[in-house]
């Protein structure tokens, strides 16, 4: 059981990658699919391993990233 | 599960920020509004911003703006400020507005002291315009108007404005930060809040500085300008507190 979780704008997603860097248990990684921008949008590949720190979402520039923790 | 992050209250919900990819302006626009969502001033914020890509905040951030005249945001907000003490305001500049055609203005209204807060975005080059030289470029970077980079002979040094403000003996409060891991974004907070708590005690003039990245203009992926922001932009302005009469006193 994961111990958190995130969830991700997708349309407010510019593929920059400070997420998926910046992740500790390497949860990111940007997706195949794309957005209406033409940007392909991270998802979260290992959500087995999300611990809900918030790193990922403290780095993001554009607020795209919700995180539960519990 | 409990929500542990979720985005402020202080850019709008459902508009999606004119910036580049990698840009750490949306980081620093999201700080400032997470700070004073906390300091439950949302409703008193006043926004006086410069010209550039910081100009595009102004579709993007909830609260009022103001746009002043290229470089001249802390002259409009000294005007603002004492007019309407109660109001929480602030000057977001980026450094081809504050430290090149502002510069005048940046050093009065740090002499004189004035109560608000600077955010100050460093990236070393004009953003908007197309990557022209700005006064912070480093010695040998490339940018459309120094093809060749940056000449010292012909166009001098970088220049360092919390170096320059902190030999002033009004400021209260001069801090140079960054936002390229979460660490930092967690210390750029702590001294965002410091510098509105400043005006909010009628301490006087406190300025952060943001050392960020341009990858459009570095002609950089987003991954590869924190490469480049690391070795380069922080070996040639190290980052920490020039100023905190605070500490000094105490």
């Amino acid at each position: 059981m994961a111990k958190g979780r995130v969830e991700i704008a997708t349309e407010f997603c510019k593929s920059c990658e400070y997420c998926v860097i910046s992740c500790p248990k390497n949860c990111l990684a940007v997706g195949e699919k794309v957005n209406s921008k033409g940007y392909p949008y991270v998802v979260s590949a290992n959500p087995d391993d999300c611990i809900g720190c918030a790193m990922c979402a403290q780095m993001c520039p554009e607020s795209a990233i919700e995180v539960w923790r519990g | 599960m409990e929500k542990v992050y979720t985005k402020t209250q202080g850019i709008f919900q459902d508009v999606v920020s004119g910036f580049c990819p990698g840009c750490m302006h949306g980081t620093a626009h999201k700080l400032v509004g997470e700070v004073v969502e906390e300091l439950g001033m949302l409703d008193k914020l006043v926004r006086v911003e410069g010209v550039g890509c910081c100009g595009l905040g102004q579709s993007y951030v909830s609260h009022d703006v103001i746009i002043a005249a290229h470089g001249r945001a802390c002259a409009v907000a000294t005007g603002v400020k004492r007019c309407s003490p109660d109001s929480l305001v602030y000057t977001y500049q980026g450094d081809g507005d504050l430290a090149s055609i502002g510069l005048d203005e940046t050093v009065s209204a740090a002499n004189r002291g004035e109560n608000f807060t600077v955010i100050f975005i460093n990236n070393g080059i004009y953003g908007m315009t197309g990557g022209q030289m700005a006064p912070t470029t480093l010695v040998g970077m490339k940018a459309t108007t120094a093809p060749f980079g940056r000449n010292p002979k012909e166009h001098g040094y970088p220049m360092h404005v919390c170096e320059l403000l902190s030999q002033l003996t009004a400021p209260q409060f001069i801090v140079r930060t960054a936002v390229d891991t979460p660490q930092n974004v967690i210390k750029t907070r702590k001294y965002i809040k410091q510098a509105f708590q400043n005006q909010i005690d009628g301490k006087g003039f406190s300025l952060v500085e943001i050392v960020t990245t341009c990858p459009t203009n570095w002609g950089y992926s987003a991954k590869d300008s924190l490469t480049f922001l690391r070795e380069k932009m922080f070996a040639e302005f190290p980052l920490g507190v020039y100023r905190d009469k605070d500490k000094e006193e105490a």
